[in-house]
């Protein structure tokens, strides 16, 4: 099937149980409308991939306080008081992955790679159980890579061929999420034509994208607002 | 002295391992600081591990853009000769030791230089974000923090008791009160704060000292 331009019908069909990931870093770059969307179609018991969990009132704090979560896979949950209180309760289950390793098994998910060795974590717990290989006197760790169902992405700018450009920092786990999942779902800021975005600006080229579609607003909530007075 | 002012001076204390054309990521708290002391004239260039290289000062109110946070979430700015990328190519950088130097905080610090600052077993696990990846593959890794905890135990250990971020990978410590090497013969103390004694550094500290050619601490302004 060709790309299409309505989600509605794509995340309504999501199963109960899906694993979906969802880029975005604190709140910058994440997938609000398609979140909203989820939300209404209610689906439950879902493992969601995501670097965080959204904030007790906004993101993927939304679908957690709607019981729809039953996993999170990420690597910072520090900002969302209500999934701590489920998670000292036993009713979230959280798996806790350093970042960098996070972004590579998903690449790796992406890229077609059974997995790769790296040196983060070796000699902590997150290396527990796992083979590791001494390779020119460095200790790696092996890593597997890390697939979904879906992935939940957000872009500045989409064309009707699915391609996509990021604005500064809301690419972080965009592009690399676009790649990784069976049916990839980009929700853009500006929708134009084929030939909108010049090609050498391409960050994600649409033959990753089986969605895109102009999201109908964007709050794009500022987590910790920083700021100087002008003489400083 | 007030710990707000320790913590200044710490940053300052940093400040002075900066050297031109340096990479350099900042982690969150006494490291952020330390950006406020980079040497005028000097090139640093700052990582966010979010995705950007060339973080600039905070903007003005009128200027926050929610499309530009570090990897703190606060709002900042960009400088001339920044780039943006995404996660992947970030730690890229961070794995493939292109990053000259990583500032971060401690919880406890070994004596072979193993890092303890993510997690306190019995509290509730917030994750380590990108401290494991910045200590394993960073050029040089500087642990800021207080000498002890505010109970007053030592957090320079023979072997930590918290779980760890990385093993053998801290080659400086900078506290309110010493600067500490990581050798392969132990720990080195190098400078002392001008307001305390080698004495009074070894009694605070867990783990055995190598006393160096100790000389006082100074400091960035």
């Amino acid at each position: 099937m060709g790309i299409q331009y309505d989600p509605a019908a794509m995340i309504a069909g999501i199963p109960d149980g899906a694993r979906i990931m969802m880029g975005g870093f604190g709140m910058c770059g994440i997938p609000e409308n398609s979140i909203a969307l989820l939300l209404e179609s209610g689906q439950k018991n879902l493992t969601i991939v995501s670097n965080n969990a959204g904030v007790d009132t906004f993101g993927i704090g939304l679908l957690i306080n709607n019981g729809q979560v039953r996993k999170m896979i990420s690597t910072y949950i520090g900002e969302n008081t209500v999934l701590e209180k489920l998670l000292i309760e036993g009713r979230i289950e959280v798996d806790l992955v350093p970042q960098g390793t996070f972004a590579e098994r998903i690449r790796a998910a992406g890229a077609g790679l059974g997995g790769f060795f790296t040196p983060t974590g070796v000699g902590t717990v997150v290396a527990d159980g796992k083979e590791t290989r001494e390779l020119n006197g460095k200790t790696y760790v092996f890593e597997e890579p890390l697939h979904a169902d879906y992935a939940f992405v957000k872009a500045s700018v989409g064309d009707r061929k699915g391609n996509l450009f990021y604005r500064k920092t809301t690419q972080n786990f965009n592009a690399v999420m676009a790649m990784a999942a069976k049916k990839t779902i980009a929700e853009v800021e500006q929708l134009v034509d084929a030939g909108g975005i010049e090609p050498e600006s391409v960050h994600t080229p649409g033959l990753f994208v089986d969605v895109v579609y102009q999201g109908a607003n964007f709050e794009k909530r500022i987590e910790k607002r920083t700021y100087r007075t002008a003489d400083r | 002295m007030k710990s707000g002012s320790k913590k200044e001076r710490i940053a300052q204390r940093i400040a002075r391992e900066l050297r031109d054309g340096f990479y350099v990521n900042l982690g969150i708290g006494i490291p952020t600081m330390v950006a406020d002391y980079i040497p005028d004239g000097m090139d640093i260039t700052l990582h966010s591990e979010n995705g950007m290289l060339g973080i600039g000062p905070y903007p003005t109110e009128g200027a926050m853009n929610p499309d530009l946070i570090n990897a703190g979430k606060e709002t900042i700015s960009e400088t001339p000769g920044s780039s943006y990328f995404g996660s992947d190519l970030s730690f890229a950088m961070v794995r493939g030791g292109h990053i000259d130097l990583s500032i971060l905080g401690g919880m406890q610090v070994s004596e072979t230089g193993d890092l303890a600052n993510w997690m306190v077993p019995g509290a509730v696990v917030k994750g380590m974000g990108g401290a494991m990846d910045l200590v394993a593959g960073s050029r040089r890794v500087v642990v800021a923090m207080m000498h002890t905890s505010k109970d007053g135990s030592p957090k320079i250990l023979p072997e930590c008791t918290l779980p760890l971020t990385g093993v053998g990978v801290v080659t400086m410590i900078v506290t309110d009160l010493a600067v500490i090497e990581v050798t392969k013969a132990g720990l080195l103390l190098t400078e002392v704060a001008p307001d305390t004694t080698v004495d009074e550094v070894r009694e605070k500290t867990g783990a055995s000292l190598r006393i160096g050619d100790v000389r006082e601490m100074r400091f960035a302004s």
